[in-house]
């Protein structure tokens, strides 16, 4: 971790009504790592990401990202800021009207000076490196299967080649062998194309196979952040029945197997 | 070859290619946003080539996958033709990248081209024509379906859920009274307006009054009572049986030993068939009435008299030929808004196609029902 912080979140707030889902949440992502982000349900872990995106702004606090401030800056800076970010949603969000490349290629679409020939064979390339099949450029998302949508939708959340990725429960809904697919791919495209991932996750294989940081969300804020072997040692009763329950020790022990 | 500088946003960098004796250079940034051109120039090999090019890449700047698969490909393109591009001098992040992109390289697979021909036409008729006999088919099936259901419950009183029947007796024929009014006083209106007009030039104002009751009873209060419950109730029946299907609540009730015809589809095919003939019986009246007040305003015909000339001159039968229709209708606009629900499948678009097309189905049905009427009266004589 050079300590290159790309996105620095203070004092985010949010609310639902009465219902406060953050309150005085601080996080940091660096450049280059890995944050798996942790929590039970209804901690507001798809409502950071989304605030993050840029979906939903905070009723309080300041988003610095890039080093610039996210929340009060003009719509063009805005949007090159969201040029240089890609969010994968959780079932893709594919648009049901085209077929994958051309879902693909709609970001790239926004680029002047690009021809319509390479722009599909970018389109092709990214499904491609996304781990899908030639033929599946062609099908429409409705003929896809889960894992495939999501994959495809990881082809266009990368279409641009941003620095920063957003992944919402990147793995729910796989198959063991899919997920454990779709992890490593992560891991090679953060490193390959020196991605910087935000991912939101409930899957402790996810945890420990992608991320190299993991911060936990409780009591409407950023309880911890640390590395997994950090939290093996956190007191806090949910982290420690998250990283100690039966299901994780299943996770652990499989991979002191492996190592 | 010069990349069109204009479209570049200002400050940033381009790329360079050099061509010297010693080899090819690409010096400055590649990314998707700058490459315009980059490709050609690396496929216009612009001095006689020699069985092997070097290019030096040590003056490289930012690189993204685009960039590398531009350069990726321009090997492959120049392989193809004999020559070797190697990349010499590059950084370990971009040999990285290269090796990422080489090794994701779309495997191109011919794809089976689409020959457009008289047979290819002709097999799309076949099955279309195919597709009618069988949905024809479905629709019988599921009329059968409802009435041994019906015959069923009949035996089985106590299984018959009638306070799903109110409820839909509400949604489909109470709610629908407001529309259903206004939109026959509206008909009576025009009827008799238009009606007027015409008339007079005769010096036949009277007969206006036959003209609207004749209309109304034998064929328009009946008719648009029916295409407008059929938008309403047979899109309704689709989104909410569709909807259940697609959350496979339906296949939950089977395992559950609750059969969803008699629990779906009964109860609303048989508030139709009750609430329509009165839907019908109060677009008749209402358009008496909206027929009645234009000929007082427009032709000073007393509502009396109006009265009195129905009772003398109009024959019931009218009524019951109205009437003899409303229940074929209910059945019809109630079959197939419960077809389409059951044709939904996995996803929302499914569910929005099934809907609008009940709805068009359910129309166009009705009106062919009302044609088939009307030439079998006129046979009948009646």
């Amino acid at each position: 971790m050079a300590g290159d912080v790309v996105i620095s979140l203070r004092g985010i707030r949010n609310q639902f009504g009465p219902h406060l889902v953050h309150e005085n949440l601080d996080l940091d992502l660096y450049r280059g790592e890995v944050l798996g982000v942790v929590g039970g349900s209804g901690t507001g872990k798809s409502v950071l990401l989304r605030c993050i995106a840029g979906l939903r702004p905070p009723q309080a606090g300041q988003i610095t990202i890039f080093g610039q401030d996210a929340l009060h800056c003009s719509e063009a800076e805005r949007r090159e800021i969201d040029a240089r970010m890609g969010v994968m949603f959780q079932d893709g969000a594919l648009f049901s009207s085209l077929t994958v490349r051309e879902n693909v290629e709609v970001p790239l679409r926004g680029i002047r000076g690009l021809d319509a020939g390479l722009r599909r064979e970018l389109a092709d390339l990214k499904i491609s490196m996304s781990g899908l099949p030639y033929a599946a450029g062609d099908k429409y998302p409705s003929e896809l299967s889960g894992g495939m949508r999501k994959r495809a939708g990881l082809a266009r959340a990368l279409a641009l080649d941003p620095e920063i990725v957003f992944l919402d429960e990147p793995t729910a809904g796989l198959d063991p062998i899919g997920a454990a697919a779709f992890d490593t791919l992560i891991r090679a495209l953060s490193e390959t194309l020196g991605l910087t991932v935000f991912l939101v996750t409930h899957d402790l294989d996810t945890l420990h196979a992608t991320c190299d940081r993991i911060a936990v969300l409780a009591e409407k804020r950023v309880m911890y952040t640390g590395t997994m072997a950090d939290m093996l040692h956190v007191e806090h009763p949910w982290v420690h029945e998250y990283f100690h329950g039966p299901r994780a020790r299943a996770a652990l022990d499989s991979l002191e197997r492996t190592a | 070859m010069a990349p069109d500088r204009a479209n570049i946003p200002a400050g940033q960098r381009l790329w360079d290619l050099s061509v010297t004796s010693s080899g090819w250079a690409v010096s400055g940034d590649v990314t998707v946003r700058s490459l315009s051109g980059l490709q050609e120039a690396l496929q216009n090999p612009t001095q006689p080539a020699t069985g092997e090019i070097t290019l030096d890449l040590s003056q490289l700047g930012r690189m993204d996958t685009a960039g590398a698969y531009v350069l990726e490909r321009a090997r492959a393109a120049l392989a193809g033709q004999g020559l070797e591009l190697r990349f010499v001098n590059l950084s370990p992040d971009h040999a990285a990248l290269l090796a990422r992109v080489q090794q994701a390289m779309p495997k191109v697979e011919t794809q089976s081209a689409n020959p457009f021909s008289l047979a290819l036409l002709l097999e799309k008729l076949g099955r279309m024509v195919a597709g009618a006999g069988q949905f024809l088919l479905e629709l019988h099936a599921m009329l059968g379906l409802f009435i041994a259901r019906l015959f069923w419950l009949l035996r089985h009183p106590s299984e018959f859920r009638l306070t799903a029947l109110v409820h839909h007796c509400d949604q489909v024929g109470w709610k629908a009274i407001p529309i259903v009014a206004l939109m026959s006083f509206l008909i009576g209106v025009v009827l008799a307006f238009q009606g007027s007009v015409q008339l007079r030039q005769f010096g036949a104002e009277i007969f206006v009054i036959d003209l609207i009751a004749i209309s109304i009873l034998r064929e328009l209060g009946i008719l648009l009572t029916a295409i407008i419950v059929a938008g309403r109730t047979a899109s309704s029946f689709t989104a909410a049986i569709g909807s259940m299907k697609m959350r496979e609540e339906i296949d939950a009730m089977r395992t559950l030993a609750i059969d969803p015809a008699t629990v779906l589809f009964v109860p609303r095919i048989l508030a139709l068939l009750i609430t329509l003939p009165i839907l019908g019986l109060i677009a008749n009246v209402m358009g008496l009435f909206g027929g009645a007040m234009m000929a007082w305003i427009e032709l000073g015909i007393s509502p009396g008299m109006f009265l009195a000339r129905l009772l003398e001159d109009t024959s019931a039968r009218h009524v019951l030929v109205g009437f003899v229709k409303a229940p074929v209708f209910a059945l019809i606009i109630g079959v197939i808004g419960c077809h389409a629900g059951m044709g939904v499948g996995g996803n929302a678009e499914s569910l929005g196609r099934q809907t609008s097309s009940a709805v068009v189905r359910a129309i166009f049905a009705v009106i062919v029902a009302d044609a088939l009427f009307s030439v079998f009266f006129a046979m009948m004589d009646i």
